[in-house]
């Protein structure tokens, strides 16, 4: 065991040094929300006003986002259903063909139901936050996080529009607190559409766990019992 | 109900065979906590093969359809989360516990004479585990794994004269795509596995053949009590089945916590960027491989020819073939030899550091440690003979300790 714990402690000295060396990336920042059923409710509701349009949740059911956040068939209908073809035991889908999204913007907006796996939070966070008015682009945008990307500012309405150094150069409709906790609402919906099974997994995880600690302990009672022959 | 067992004992050897490999099993009575692994490794490939007959049922083996499927089985199937979070977290225990068991067996000298084959057919099963758990990695058919079937078929080309065509004959074509699905997911859920439990099997054969090496790396057979089993022996039934019915509880609860609490590792048990789909089109920025596979791959990437870096693996997984007959230290356990303690860090440090290059972006600034470290991994196997030879031990003791 001494050895063992020598050996651990010189690797983590060793690999330390390494990760030193490494120079820093652009920073992301981290978003600041609880993973409840308020904020998903938000998130989805804001979602489907400002992102459905374009961006589709395809392995997403809209049934299972009423199962998950406590929602009736009538409220998701209501809240949630905008596209007209919309159906409760279908995927969240739009109406935009690919076709016409490339012809539009230049490049087909993906599926976002899995994003914040394989970006993170954080960047989805810190892109949505690093929009800049560049009259050189198509759209009329760029993005610090995402150079170049296709994408126009679609919650500057919100925000306010910055120029390239950060300065608002237009007030939106809500101040910085609450453009931040709009974005992080967002966030929070995108973690929890990219993997729904959080949920599940966060209830059932006390008694699971619970079950084998206790167990662990009896086993452990019951292993000592058989041992005192052998001490 | 007695009068069955009998029936059936008297047709089948069950009876003989609980004692021979259980209550009749002599194995040391100074295990400690390195001794649960084994088992825990055993345990491990029950819950792949059974997480894994699940996942099969949804799976599509198609290029179009097995992104999609793994989806389905995330979304849509009743607890479809519990089989592939289980699969998933299976595949790196199943590596950690089995790289906890080789430096068990590396720090105690279990692969010395008369351990030799035990050694070498555990070996053989750690090398069909990589196998198996990189043809699995391909399954899913994320980007990642799109890319990581490229590049590993693409290492098989470089065998000379036949080696296009051993690509080809891999991928099913010259491209990743459905025929290359359908045979990874032949040899992944039938092929591999079947050698895999043969292999355990016999693993297990010779151990109960030779006998349990333990801490002190002792023989207890060497000093038997009158009735001829050894003194320092405990019957494995009940002593160690219990203590190891405990260590699985602390590991299945360890288990559950990543299944329910951190699935993926944080990218580390299950890739982030392989969360978009296949794409020949779309290179990811870094291709870098699982992290039980990395420290293989930062030897193959540290030296830039292609041959080159292949004759180094292959070289860096043949040696330790041989190291029950590089060791020629008459003591086996790392307790009585200090020289081989500080060798042994060496060899532990250096397949960390190998594995942390291996899963960094290809860089030139890592090229020169990833060579040293390369260095270190085979000097350990090369000077050992020598080493080995010279090196001052302490006292070992007749019977063993119980710590």
């Amino acid at each position: 065991m001494k050895y063992a714990a020598a050996l651990i402690a010189l690797t983590c000295i060793m690999s330390a040094a390494v990760v030193q060396a490494q120079e820093a990336q652009v920073s992301l920042k981290s978003p600041h929300y609880s993973f409840d059923r308020q904020t998903l409710i938000r998130g989805a509701k804001l979602f489907v006003d400002r992102c459905l349009t374009c961006h589709t949740l395809k392995y997403l059911r809209y049934s299972r986002v009423g199962e998950d956040l406590g929602l009736s068939k009538a409220q998701v209908k209501n809240m949630l259903m905008a596209p007209a073809n919309a159906e409760y035991h279908a995927g969240m889908i739009n109406t935009m063909r690919p076709g016409d999204a490339t012809k539009w913007l230049g490049a087909a907006p993906p599926d976002l139901t899995l994003e914040a796996r394989y970006r993170g939070t954080d960047w989805i966070y810190t892109y949505l936050k690093s929009f800049y008015v560049d009259s050189s682009r198509p759209s009329g945008w760029n993005n610090h996080v995402f150079p170049h990307v296709a994408m126009p500012d679609v919650l500057a309405m919100l925000g306010g529009e910055r120029d390239r150094q950060g300065k608002l150069i237009k007030q939106g409709s809500l101040n910085q607190e609450q453009f931040d906790q709009v974005v992080a609402d967002l966030t929070a919906w995108l973690q929890y559409t990219s993997d729904p099974s959080k949920i599940q997994r966060m209830s059932l995880g006390p008694w699971v766990i619970g079950f084998l600690v206790t167990l662990s302990i009896l086993t452990y009672l019951l292993k000592r019992v058989y041992w005192r022959a052998v001490h | 109900m007695k009068g069955l067992t009998d029936w059936i004992n008297d047709r089948l050897p069950f009876r003989e065979l609980a004692r021979e490999h259980l209550t009749e099993y002599y194995a040391p009575k100074n295990f400690n906590i390195w001794y649960v692994f084994g088992s825990l490794a055993l345990l491990v490939l029950v819950i792949q093969i059974v997480s894994g007959y699940f996942l099969l049922i949804h799976y599509q083996p198609n290029e179009d359809a097995a992104f999609d499927s793994v989806q389905t089985i995330m979304f849509d199937v009743k607890w479809g989360w519990v089989l592939r979070y289980t699969h998933t977290t299976g595949a790196s225990m199943f590596f950690i516990v089995v790289y906890l068991h080789m430096f068990r067996g590396l720090m105690y000298g279990s692969y010395r004479k008369p351990r030799e084959l035990l050694w070498i057919i555990g070996f053989i099963i750690y090398l069909t585990l990589m196998a198996e758990a990189y043809l699995g990695y391909v399954l899913p058919f994320g980007n990642m794994s799109f890319w990581g079937g490229k590049v590993i078929t693409s290492i098989i080309e470089a065998v000379p004269y036949v080696g296009d065509w051993l690509g080809s004959l891999a991928r099913g074509g010259f491209g990743i795509g459905t025929p290359t699905l359908n045979r990874f997911m032949g040899m992944h859920v039938v092929l591999v596995p079947l050698v895999l439990i043969a292999l355990v099997a016999v693993h297990v054969l010779a151990l109960h053949k030779v006998g349990s090496n333990n801490p002190d790396g002792i023989e207890i057979k060497e000093h038997p009590g009158p009735d001829g089993k050894p003194l320092d022996g405990i019957p494995f039934h009940p002593f160690y089945t219990v203590k190891d019915i405990f260590g699985t509880c602390v590991f299945l609860t360890a288990f559950c916590a990543i299944v329910l609490y951190a699935p993926t590792m944080n990218g580390l048990f299950i890739e982030l960027a392989n969360y978009t789909p296949a794409n020949p089109l779309k290179t990811p920025p870094d291709i870098t491989p699982a992290w039980y596979l990395a420290p293989f791959y930062a030897m193959l990437r540290s030296v830039p020819n292609k041959l080159g870096g292949i004759g180094a693996l292959g070289l860096a997984v043949i040696l330790p073939f041989f190291l029950p007959w590089l060791d020629r230290n008459p003591v086996k356990s790392v307790r009585y030899r200090p020289v081989y303690l500080g060798m042994l860090a060496v060899l532990v440090i250096s397949v960390f550091v190998l594995g942390w290059i291996g899963m960094q972006p290809a860089s030139p600034a890592l090229l020169l440690p990833g060579r040293i470290f390369l260095g270190l991994y085979l000097l350990f196997f090369l000077t050992l003979p020598v080493v080995s030879h010279f090196e001052p031990t302490k006292q070992v003791p007749q019977r063993v300790n119980m710590s």
